[in-house]
């Protein structure tokens, strides 16, 4: 198969076709999913080729993501859409409460394979209800696991391993990764494993840790950090939980420091998760300073420019770094 | 209607009830339980009148729905107790007691989380064209949450084979319906959905299994949701440790003297004798005594089991074509 220029948007609505055509029990479920095409656009003609299992719903987070739960514990693999992140906390019940427990709490009688795919993240002066990525939400909820590539290719193939993945997975997918093109080859129902992180970029000098939008600003940084003589390694993590803290850990052995980079906030974050397993791993590797890149502390404001003071920016990153050389 | 078989398994529920009553009054059950004497007529009615293969999804107040569902008491015991040989091998225990093999979808911790998981399973039999039906039991107070009103929105709009079964017993908690409603039946929503409902005497066993027996059958052929709103009563308190200061005393004996069992054996005298309905009784409770020294002694579960299954994996198998 060639390799083709390909969008993210395209990659999981090809991933999502993919998913519904080769199993009569897989189920879409979302607001906006039919004529619409969803919010940005993903399902498109989704629901003209799957005309009883693309389900427009009512505007009722709550309970369509019950409904999913019904539906998987009676033999269907749901997918759903929710609409904007934020809108998970209306969601959080089914999600945190039902889906992730009943493998658990019902002594493996049963599992929850549902996806809640979500579109997430700001930059685009939406304001503080429709502009988060919240993945570090749900990173102490045993049983859920949480996904959010920055590739197309990855967006593929991650996104059918959370398919047919026997768990709920929070999928994240960065609404500035949509028009991202890249050539990619999309073989036919092929999948990334969860929990493997990915080497974007091999580097001596420092690690820098993301996922998802994080990773392409990381990757914007690269160059400025080059033309400054720092050799950067650039990790995408793919998957926050399950966490493939052993490639962190072998890149941290060998450069010595770690920055980590996430749009949401960095009080009880992804990064503060990877930092402190790293220390807790190979502290006597460690010769820098540990710094962590992410949101400020406040809600996201609507103000473009106030918007770029509170999210990550190659700027910071370049900062980040340079902090973590300079101990 | 087999009135003698009805009779029995409401015994047992009442039993069962009474039983996990004295365990805690004596401390010998952790965390807490919703017992349900006095409904038992709604559980048996109602359960009674549905297939097999029919889904079930209860509330906390649950053990009489699992019974009538054909439960084996002594693996309920074994839940409550945290037991291995449980359902849920001990980790679910009272408010999430889930019975695949018998399509019981699980008795629920959250007020009102169990509606959309209902409408869910619903939904599957409809894509599915399966002609079992999905039932969802409530309380009046589930019926103040959105999940309440989300779900027969979409069991609605998506004509689903559910029947949705509100268990009035008046308070949630100590909340009088009356105090937080503008009116006494939660019956009167389901119209704002278009959702056809009959309002029941939860009391009589007879009426709930004639009036859910038609019901079902007009769901199963294609007929679209519809609900039932049993008025009943519970006659303990709300959980393990309640005064009962909400209510008065001489409302719960007015109720006492509509109590489902002895209107039951009243029925049942035209058929046997009332020696006969003590042995019934004497037996009973003697294998509610069985069941609960067979599941006290079974095992604790390790500590790998306390720590394992958080997730389920890729090659697990599951039943009902799960996974
Ligand atoms: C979301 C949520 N809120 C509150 C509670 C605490 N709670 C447990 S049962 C109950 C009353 C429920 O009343 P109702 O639905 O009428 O059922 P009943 O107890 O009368 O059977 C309450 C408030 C809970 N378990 N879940």
């Amino acid at each position: 198969m060639r390799k083709e220029k390909i969008s993210y948007r395209k990659a999981i609505y090809k991933a999502l076709d993919y998913a519904l055509g080769s199993d009569e029990k897989t189920v879409f479920l979302g607001e906006d999913i039919s004529a619409y095409g969803g919010a940005f656009g993903v399902s498109a003609d989704l629901y003209k080729k799957y005309p009883t299992r693309v389900i427009s719903t009512p505007i009722s987070e709550g309970s369509f993501t019950g409904v999913a739960v019904g539906l998987s514990m009676t033999g269907y693999r749901v997918i759903t859409e929710i609409m904007f992140m934020d809108f998970m906390t209306l969601a959080m019940d089914q999600i945190i409460n039902h889906a992730a427990n009943i493998h658990y709490m019902y002594g493996g009688q049963i599992a929850c394979p549902i996806v809640v795919r979500t579109p997430a993240g700001g930059y685009r002066g939406y304001g503080p209800s429709h502009s988060k990525a919240m993945e570090n939400l749900f990173m102490s909820i045993p049983g859920v696991k949480i996904v959010a590539p920055s590739s197309v290719e990855d967006a593929y193939g991650c996104f059918l391993s959370a398919v047919y993945d026997n768990n709920p997975v929070i999928f994240v997918e960065h609404k500035l990764l949509y028009n991202l093109e890249e050539e990619a080859e999309l073989q036919s129902g092929k999948q990334v494993p969860l929990g493997k992180a990915r080497v974007i970029k091999e580097g001596g000098d420092v690690t820098i840790v993301s996922h998802s939008y994080g990773v392409a600003l990381a990757k914007e940084a690269l160059a400025d950090l080059e033309a400054d003589g720092i050799d950067a390694e650039l990790i995408d993590l793919r998957s926050i939980k399950p966490l493939d803290i052993e490639t962190v850990i072998e890149s941290v052995s060998k450069t010595g420091r770690l920055v980590t980079v996430e749009e949401g906030s960095i009080f009880g974050g992804v990064g503060a998760e990877v930092a402190c397993q790293v220390i807790e791993n190979c502290l006597q590797y460690i010769d820098g300073r540990i710094v962590r890149v992410g949101k400020a502390d406040v809600p996201i404001p609507a103000s473009l420019t106030a918007e770029r003071f509170v999210l990550p920016s190659k700027g910071s990153i370049i900062e980040g770094v340079k902090k973590s050389l300079s101990w | 209607m087999d009135i003698l078989e009805f009779y029995k398994k409401a015994l047992t529920i009442r039993f069962f009830e009474e039983k996990v009553d004295w365990l805690f009054s004596r401390g010998l059950l952790g965390g807490t339980t919703h017992l349900c004497i006095g409904q038992e007529a709604t559980a048996v009615g109602v359960v009674g009148a549905l297939r097999q293969d029919d889904y079930i999804v209860s509330t906390h107040r649950g053990h009489g729905h699992l019974i009538a569902k054909g439960a084996d008491i002594t693996k309920i015991f074994s839940e409550l107790l945290g037991k291995r040989e449980g359902y849920c091998k001990g980790r679910g225990g009272t408010q999430h007691l889930c019975v695949m093999e018998l399509n019981f979808l699980g008795t629920n911790g959250i007020t009102g989380g169990g509606l959309p998981i209902a409408a869910g399973a619903a939904l599957s039999i409809k894509l599915s064209g399966e002609d079992r039906i999905a039932v969802c039991f409530f309380g009046e107070g589930a019926s103040n949450q959105g999940t309440f009103h989300e779900s027969l929105n979409m069991a609605s709009i998506w004509n689903l084979p559910i029947l949705f079964v509100c268990e009035n017993n008046m308070y949630a908690m100590s909340t009088r319906f009356s105090d937080i409603s503008k009116f006494d039946d939660v019956a009167l929503r389901a119209a704002s959905f278009g959702i056809p409902s009959v309002i029941i005497d939860g009391m009589d066993a007879g009426r709930v299994f004639e009036n859910t027996k038609k019901i079902a059958e007009k769901i199963r052929q294609g007929g679209g949701p519809a609900l039932i709103e049993a008025k009943t009563y519970r006659f303990c308190g709300h959980s393990k440790s309640d005064a009962r200061l909400y209510r008065t005393r001489e409302e719960e004996a007015a109720w006492k003297q509509k109590d489902p069992l002895p209107k039951m054996e009243l029925k049942l005298l035209e058929v046997i004798s009332q020696g006969e309905i003590e042995v019934i009784k004497r037996s009973i409770k003697a294998s509610v005594d069985d069941a609960y020294e067979v599941a006290v002694a079974g095992e604790d579960p390790g500590v790998e089991e306390a720590l394992e299954g958080a997730y389920a994996q890729r090659e697990d198998l599951l039943p009902q074509g799960n996974i």
